[in-house]
C-alpha cells in the first residue's frame, strides 16, 4: 500500500513538473499580431498553452451552444477570436483577414498544414460598422484581462509562430 | 453497556434524519437558485420552449413593387455580398441565389383580385425540412425558430424539397464575404432564421419589419405567440387570419391576413 502511494505521488509530481515546464515553454514566444486588440492585452480567454493545445475543442463544443441551444453568452466564440486577433490593415483600412499569409490564424495552421476550413463560411475579418454592428459582445468573456503596456509586442519583435517553439512542442507531444 | 450503546446510536439515528432533510431541503431549493441566476442574463439564457417566434403579415398593407423587406433582409444576412459568378447568365442567378424573402403576387382566377405578400419560412411547429433531414443539420430551436446548423449540413437538399413554401436556397458557389453572424458557404442550405442573431441579442423585430415600418407600410409584425399580451397575439385574436397551405396541417408560426 505505502510504497504504491508513493509510486502514485511520484508520477504525479513528475507530469506535474511536466505540465509546468510544456506551460513555460509555449508561453515563451507569441503569434500575436501587432496592432491587433490583442496585441495589448494580458492572456487569452484562458492561458496561451492551454488554448494553443485546446482552441478546436473548444470551438467546437461552444458553437453547439451558440447554435443549437441559442446560448450566446459563451467563453469561446470564434467571432470573439477574430475580433481581437486580426490586425488593422493599415493600407487599405480595415482589417487583414486573419487566415492570410502571416496572419494569426494562418501562420500556425501553415505550419503545422492542418487546413483552415472554419473560413470556408466564417467572416475573416471583424465587422467595422454598419447595421449589424450590434454584434452580442460577451461580457464574461474577457472578464479580467486588463491592458498592460509592458506585454505590448513590438512590431519588429514578431515572426509568426516561432518555429524553435514548435519544433520544442512537437518533441513533447511525441515523448507523451 | 446496553445503556452506553444505545445513546450513541439515538444521536446518530437523530443526526442521519436532520442531514437527510437537510439534504432534501437543499436539494429542492438548488434548481430554484439556479434558476434565478440563469434568468438574470439573457444572453446566456439560450432559447427558451417559453416562448414561440412567429410573424404576423397583413397583406393588404403589402405593396407591389416595393422591395423594402426583400432589401433589408439581403443587408442584413450578407445576401447582397455575394458576388455573380463568371459566366452566369441573368437566369440562372436569379434562379440560384440565395433568397430568405420572396415577394409573390396572388391573383384570383375569378374576381381577378391581386395579393401582394412576402414569403418566407414559415417556421413550422412540426417542420416537413426537420423530418427529412438525415443528419439533424435541419432543426428546430426550443423557441420554434427553424434553421440550419451549417456545420453539419451535407448539402443534400432533401429539406429543399420537403418545403412546401419554397423557402430554403442552396450555396452553389464559393462565398468570398461574410457578415460575422451569418456565416455562408458552398454546399449548404439557408433560410429565414427570424434574425436569431438580432433576437438572441434581445432585439424584438426583425430587419425585414424594421424596413416595412421605415416605409410605413407596417404590413410586419414579429412577436411571441405563446405570450398572450404580445402585441402579435392581441392582433391574432382581434384579425381573421390564416396559414397558406393550412390543409398540411404544419401550425406555421408565420400567419397572413386578408388572404
Amino acid at each position: 500500500m505505502h510504497s504504491s502511494s508513493g509510486i502514485l505521488r511520484g508520477t504525479g509530481l513528475i507530469i506535474g513538473g511536466f505540465f509546468a515546464l510544456f506551460s513555460t515553454l509555449v508561453q515563451s514566444g507569441s503569434a500575436v499580431t501587432p496592432g491587433s486588440k490583442a496585441a495589448g492585452m494580458d492572456a487569452c480567454v484562458a492561458p496561451t498553452g492551454e488554448i494553443r493545445r485546446n482552441h478546436m475543442d473548444y470551438l467546437k463544443h461552444d458553437r453547439i451552444k451558440v447554435v443549437q441551444q441559442g446560448v450566446r453568452d459563451v467563453k469561446h466564440s470564434l467571432a470573439e477570436c477574430i475580433a481581437c486577433h486580426a490586425e488593422p490593415d493599415a493600407v487599405k483600412g480595415g482589417y487583414q483577414p486573419v487566415n492570410g499569409a502571416g496572419q494569426f490564424c494562418n501562420g500556425c495552421h501553415q505550419y503545422v498544414a492542418v487546413s483552415l476550413t472554419c473560413f470556408q463560411c466564417h467572416s475573416k475579418t471583424p465587422e467595422t460598422g454598419g447595421p449589424g454592428d450590434d454584434i452580442p459582445t460577451t461580457g464574461n468573456a474577457h472578464e479580467g484581462l486588463k491592458s498592460t503596456s509592458d506585454q505590448r509586442i513590438e512590431p519588429g519583435e514578431r515572426g509568426g509562430p516561432l518555429m524553435e517553439e514548435l519544433a520544442q512542442l512537437h518533441e513533447l507531444s511525441r515523448e507523451e | 453497556m446496553t445503556g452506553n450503546n444505545k445513546q450513541p446510536k439515538e444521536i446518530q439515528r437523530r443526526e442521519f434524519i436532520s442531514k437527510t432533510i437537510l439534504a432534501a431541503g437543499t436539494a429542492l431549493a438548488a434548481p430554484g437558485i439556479l434558476l434565478t441566476v440563469a434568468n438574470a442574463k439573457s444572453e446566456s439564457e439560450g432559447a427558451s420552449s417559453n416562448v414561440r417566434w412567429g410573424m404576423l403579415v397583413d397583406s393588404n398593407k403589402c405593396v407591389e413593387n416595393c422591395t423594402a423587406c426583400v432589401d433589408a433582409c439581403n443587408e442584413e444576412n450578407g445576401i447582397n455580398l455575394l458576388q455573380r459568378p463568371s459566366g452566369q447568365d441573368d437566369g440562372m442567378w436569379n434562379a440560384q441565389r440565395p433568397q430568405w424573402i420572396r415577394k409573390v403576387k396572388l391573383q384570383d382566377r375569378q374576381t381577378g383580385e391581386i395579393t401582394n405578400l412576402p414569403l418566407m419560412c414559415q417556421h413550422c411547429e412540426s417542420p416537413p425540412c426537420v423530418d427529412v433531414c438525415p443528419t439533424g443539420a435541419s432543426f428546430k430551436r426550443a423557441d420554434g425558430i427553424v434553421m440550419v446548423d451549417r456545420h453539419i449540413c451535407i448539402g443534400c437538399r432533401y429539406c429543399m424539397m420537403a418545403c412546401p413554401y419554397k423557402a430554403r436556397s442552396f450555396l452553389h458557389q464559393n462565398v468570398a464575404e461574410q457578415r460575422v453572424h451569418t456565416p455562408r458557404g458552398k454546399g449548404c442550405v439557408e433560410s429565414c432564421n427570424l434574425c436569431v442573431h438580432r433576437i438572441d441579442a434581445g432585439a424584438t423585430t426583425t430587419a425585414c419589419q424594421d424596413a416595412c415600418n421605415k416605409d410605413g407600410h407596417q404590413a410586419i409584425l414579429f412577436g411571441d405567440l405563446k405570450d398572450p399580451d404580445s402585441e402579435l397575439s392581441q392582433m391574432l385574436r382581434q384579425k381573421s387570419s390564416g396559414q397558406i397551405r393550412a390543409d398540411l396541417e404544419l401550425n406555421t408560426g408565420v400567419r397572413y391576413t386578408s388572404l
